[in-house]
């Protein structure tokens, strides 16, 4: 087990490695700042004085090698239009968007599965078929379509819900949450259903399919003949047995709901990083992009190395095969 | 008109299909949609009240008037008016047209690039075989949307640029897809018995391999290119997709939605209602086709 952690652990730091170099140098291929950072009518003097500053005058590679140095000693350099350090831009907004992505996929994960394994069970119910044609309207229907369609239902039309923003939050360890106050949930839960919808197809469609093969396997009637209820089949075999790839998905969607919170985020103002990349795509503030992109490299690294080491567990065959 | 019945040997696998196809009522009716909107995308410019993008023709009398409106043209507005006078029904048509092309010109370069990395992969084996589907799986662990944002933000603004950051945001499904197909058949012993015949490696690959690994790859093509379409549907509503000279149904959605929240709901909606349409359809027949083609269903 220890074997297979470090073999998962090194491939994770090459991974982060070739993956810093790429945004590095994609990133790097932009346009230019300078159009951004210095006013036209600035004289040569200055113009050059200030690409000194953010040492743009170095080689790219140059420029790398400062970057991961600084990066290791935990500096991932200054916003060229907030003019703060990154981190810190990003780590005050980062709550925000954790919180919007957990409810979404805790949610998703809670209601998809139930209804996926029912679908499953009876494929030819009534209610299977209803169930699955929401999947595929979840599927399909774009998140910035229904995040629209919510906004003008809920808050335009009805009135009930806020059209964006966070409410009021309370602070705990110095951070401010949503989830704890009536008036946050009353914000939260359009976003929250809106990044929702496409988890829950996954979800609900993998519950099903994986159902649906066990049911016809033998282990079924065999329990089937020993006399096992049909609940216990349900609850005891066939959930254990869908449980790896819900937990595969589950992880890699948690890290990917990220990413989609940008439109999700953009659509409902949501104070989140999410808006704050978009924002930098469109200034072109590369340290933000650089930043950003690196650690959600890193989240998406450490998430497969989570569920690995989390499926070795449920799945002994993966750890023996390991171990030798 | 019904075929003859033949002996089970005598039916094209292509027919089989069809015959199974035709079953699900749904997923015909999905395939005639489908069908219906390419045919209109395609005669948009003949079919249309108005050439949206000719300027000269919009008049801002006409701007933001609801459905039904009579306007300086003299003709019906069916589905209103936008902000700069466009009858919205040439507008959706001409945007049904860009998207659709888009979705096309992405899908079908992601499938071929795709597919030669994957069946190459599983040709080669050893050292290439690792390399490549290293670097896939590397990429497919990151989100499609944000590589394709990125790209966007590097190259620019245009049609050509976005097709590219969408090639970039979706090979990678189709490589995975192929090397699956492709090493499972790869194993099998009339490939072996192949390449010990003076047959040419290009030979065995497309005339042997390719073919066996199609199905897959058709069920991938139509998801992939219906997420094409929505993909660019949310930059150019994030405002990072086509230029504004050539809207594409997203434009024509995120140009609504100022004028959404003061009630002139239609702008945005109607776009929308297009675009959905378009989609769904897409995955509903994508999703038949999966099912047919799935051998653990076929029991």
């Amino acid at each position: 087990m220890a074997g297979f952690i470090l073999q998962r652990l090194l491939q994770g730091i090459v991974i982060m490695i070739v993956m810093s170099m790429i945004v590095f140098g994609g990133i790097h291929a932009i346009g230019n700042p300078m159009d951004v950072l210095i006013p036209p009518e600035a004289t040569q003097d200055v113009r050059e004085r200030t690409i000194a500053r953010f040492g743009l005058d170095k080689s790219l590679v140059e420029q790398y090698v400062i970057f991961v140095r600084n990066l290791l000693q935990g500096d991932l350099g200054r916003s060229y239009i907030y003019n703060e350090p990154v981190l810190q831009l990003i780590a005050n907004r980062f709550p925000a968007t954790i919180e919007l992505v957990f409810t979404a996929v805790l949610g998703a994960l809670l209601i998809g599965v139930p209804l996926g394994v029912y679908a499953g069970y009876r494929p030819d119910s009534l209610g299977a078929r209803l169930i699955m044609s929401v999947s595929i309207l979840g599927f399909s229907v774009p998140t910035f379509w229904v995040g629209l369609i919510l906004i003008l239902t809920f808050a335009v039309n009805l009135g009930w819900l806020p059209s964006g923003g966070r409410g009021d939050t309370v602070e705990v360890f110095g951070i401010g949450w949503s989830v704890l106050t009536v008036n946050g949930w009353s914000h939260l839960v359009m976003p929250a259903t809106n990044l929702a919808l496409f988890k829950l197809a996954i979800m609900i469609r993998l519950a099903r399919a994986g159902t649906r093969e066990i049911m016809l396997t033998d282990t079924v009637k065999f329990a089937r003949a020993a006399g096992l209820s049909e609940a216990t089949i349900l609850s005891r075999h066939v959930l254990k047995l869908i449980a790896i790839p819900i937990v595969t998905v589950f992880g890699l969607e948690l890290a990917s709901t990220l990413a989609f919170a940008v439109v999700t985020e953009t659509i409902f103002s949501w104070p989140g990083v999410g808006k704050l990349i978009i924002d930098s795509i469109k200034n072109l503030d590369r340290p933000v992009m650089v930043a950003y992109l690196i650690l959600t490299a890193g989240l998406f690294v450490t998430v497969n190395l989570v569920v690995d080491i989390v499926y070795a567990v449920l799945d002994p065959r993966l750890r023996r095969r390991a171990a030798t | 008109m019904t075929a003859p019945i033949k002996g089970p040997g005598a039916v094209s696998p292509w027919r089989a299909f069809w015959v199974r196809f035709r079953e699900d009522r749904i997923a015909m009716a999905a395939l005639f949609v489908v069908g219906l909107m390419l045919i209109l995308a395609v005669l948009a410019p003949w079919i249309t009240p108005q050439d949206p993008y000719d300027l000269s023709g919009l008049s801002l009398r006409d701007a933001r008037r609801p459905p039904g409106f009579v306007g300086s043209g003299g003709y019906v507005h069916w589905l209103g008016t936008d902000a700069q006078g466009r009858d919205l029904l040439s507008a959706i048509l001409y945007g049904l047209r860009v998207s659709i092309q888009i979705g096309l010109m992405a899908g079908s370069l992601a499938l071929v690039i795709g597919t030669t990395i994957g069946i190459v992969a599983a040709y080669a084996r050893g050292f290439v075989e690792t390399l490549l589907m290293r670097a896939i799986d590397l990429q497919l662990s990151f989100p499609a949307i944000l590589l394709a944002l990125v790209l966007v933000a590097v190259l620019g603004q245009g049609k050509a640029q976005l097709i590219v950051a969408l090639v970039a945001a979706q090979y990678a499904y189709f490589a995975r897809t192929a090397y699956g197909a492709a090493s499972a058949e790869r194993g099998k012993d009339y490939i072996e018995a192949a390449m010990a015949t003076p047959l040419s490696d290009m030979r065995i690959v497309f005339f042997h391999l390719l073919p066996n690994a199609m199905p897959a790859l058709i069920v991938v093509a139509t998801v992939q290119v219906a997420y094409a379409i929505a993909l660019e549907a949310t930059l150019s509503f994030l405002g990072l997709g086509l230029p504004v000279t050539e809207p594409s149904l997203g434009m024509l959605i995120s140009n609504g939605v100022k004028y959404m929240m003061s009630g002139r709901y239609w702008i945005s909606v109607y776009p929308g209602v297009a675009l959905i349409i378009l989609i769904v359809s897409i995955n509903l027949v994508g999703d038949h086709v999966r099912d047919i083609l799935n051998p653990r269903l076929n029991r």
